[in-house]
């Protein structure tokens, strides 16, 4: 029995040698200025290239190094009501915040706004042109699962178009479709205007507003967060023009 | 046996504990926290028997095919020696220690519609792998089969050949000795060999997301199923978990003499 409680008490030991390490670590790379604080931000995976951005201008302004999760906004959901320790969630879709609104600070906030558009390979070899003919046989389309923002998204617009299509497959987050296009393996896939803008590898078509769907973007603060004084200065950031601007820069539509 | 043996100090059996808590708790986690009374019903589900078709179906014939290609490879390696059964035990290993979703991009870029091989496919006949079944039971075989080629070869390896010596001084010829003879003292190290192989490949996650990505009844299987259904329906991930929980259980029961080396 004793021998059993030394072992326990040598565990707390190992734990805060760990503990004081860390601490060395954030120590050493401050530099002159305000601390370098850390924040995790957990972001639907359309918005890497502008929160990348927005990222790097925290850490020049405010000595914020982030963090990002880039994954499916169902996938960060799920994550986060699990307990994953995100400061900030920024979701692609209204429907996923709802689901964590009670582990948010205070109400989120729609920060950008993004529209679909049909991505195919440069230059358009397969004669795309509409929403229509992606009914096409012998095409290679692939979606976005349903679950995934970006492919409910889809559902709807082809449901607005009438269109019926047959994926081969249904990707975890629209970022999927956009790389099996890139490929090469998919002749086209239906995902976000801001994709196509900063992938730069495929060819956008436009979908006529009438079919499209406008996904919104909202953002929040957790109640958990660890750091909720740089999670409030990158909220704000992404609120401000300067963050406007490169949301806008990056395909997103402002608001 | 009589001598005594020196005392375990109390900190390696604390840290064996901490290290069995961390296999027992996550399968704790799963039985304690699976809806006994919906089991029934998740198992009927239409995506559950889905994908548990696909799975069994994908499965077996990644195990069929790594049986045809994968003893000719194992026979191979067991009679080479030096550097070039280094070179070949290193690349038919490779697939154990890779990261499957690495794996999946290699056969991306080896048999998708640009990819090294996939392209010439693709121009001559107009066959695309990605995102079919058969990307499935690629991806499935190329990240299992290792695992029965090293148990094949270490069979061979330790197979007393003056029984085929013996056939062959008796005036049998090579296939003969080899299927009557090899083959049959080999039963054991194949039959084991298939069992993992199987069980690896209805595990495969990484690789068949990547290659053959997901779409119900074509390729998703129940490892993908488990993933996606975690953040739609966790009740239903949480009984396909059990089920490849029971599978696996099984197969370790089933296994422990021939495998396990007791």
């Amino acid at each position: 029995m004793r021998k059993w409680l030394v072992a326990l008490t040598a565990l707390p030991v190992l734990a805060s040698c760990m503990g004081t390490s860390g601490v060395c670590a954030v120590q050493m790379s401050c530099g002159v200025g305000p601390s370098r604080t850390m924040l995790t931000v957990f972001a639907a995976a359309s918005l890497q290239p502008a929160f990348d951005k927005i990222g790097a201008r925290l850490l020049t302004t405010s000595n914020i190094a982030s963090t990002f999760s880039y994954a499916g906004t169902q996938t960060l959901t799920t994550q986060i009501t699990q307990g994953a320790p995100a400061d900030v969630f920024a979701s692609a879709d209204t429907a996923h915040m709802a689901t964590v609104a009670g582990l948010l600070e205070e109400p989120s906030a729609i920060f950008a706004h993004n529209r679909l558009e049909i991505a195919v390979a440069k230059g358009n070899p397969k004669g795309i042109h509409s929403l229509a003919d992606l009914s096409r046989s012998g095409l290679v389309i692939v979606l976005a699962d349903p679950s995934v923002p970006a492919g409910k998204y889809a559902q709807q617009a082809l449901a607005k178009a009438n269109v019926t299509v047959h994926p081969a497959s249904l990707e975890q987050q629209v970022t999927g479709v956009l790389s099996k296009v890139a490929l090469g393996e998919a002749d086209a896939g239906i995902v976000y205007v801001s994709d196509i803008i900063t992938s730069g590898k495929v060819d956008g078509v436009a979908i006529p507003d009438g079919q499209n769907v406008i996904a919104d973007y909202p953002i929040g603060i957790l109640k958990s967060a660890q750091n909720a004084a740089g999670a409030k200065a990158f909220v704000a950031l992404v609120l401000s023009a300067d963050g406007q601007a490169i949301l806008k820069t990056a395909g997103f539509e402002g608001v | 046996m009589s001598r005594t043996r020196s005392r375990v100090p109390v900190l390696i059996g604390a840290l064996a504990a901490l290290g069995l808590l961390l296999f027992l708790l996550p399968l704790a986690g799963l039985i304690v926290r699976a809806p006994w009374n919906q089991t029934l019903a998740e198992l009927t589900d239409p995506t559950t028997t889905t994908a548990l078709g696909l799975s069994i179906f994908c499965s077996l014939t990644a195990t069929a095919i790594a049986l045809v290609l994968g003893v000719p490879l194992a026979m191979i390696l067991a009679r080479t020696h030096g550097t070039l059964r280094n070179i070949l035990r290193a690349l038919t290993t490779l697939p154990m220690v890779l990261p499957p979703v690495v794996g999946g991009v290699a056969l991306l870029l080896a048999f998708g519609r640009r990819g090294l091989v996939g392209s010439l496919l693709y121009q001559w006949f107009g066959i695309q792998i990605p995102f079919t079944t058969a990307a499935a039971v690629m991806a499935e075989t190329f990240v299992a089969m290792p695992f029965l080629v090293i148990a094949v070869e270490a069979g061979l390896r330790s197979l007393d050949h003056r029984y085929e010596e013996a056939a062959r001084s008796l005036g049998a010829g090579y296939w003969r000795v080899l299927t009557r003879v090899t083959l049959p003292l080999l039963r054991p190290a194949i039959f084991s060999g298939a069992v993992l192989c199987w069980a690896r490949a209805l595990g495969e996650f990484g690789a068949t997301i990547t290659f053959a990505g997901n779409f119900p009844g074509r390729t998703q299987t129940v490892p993908i199923a488990v993933y996606l259904a975690l953040e739609t329906k966790p009740e239903a991930a949480i009984t396909l978990s059990l089920i490849l929980l029971v599978v696996s259980v099984a197969i370790l029961v089933g296994l422990r003499d021939r495998w396990l080396g007791v």
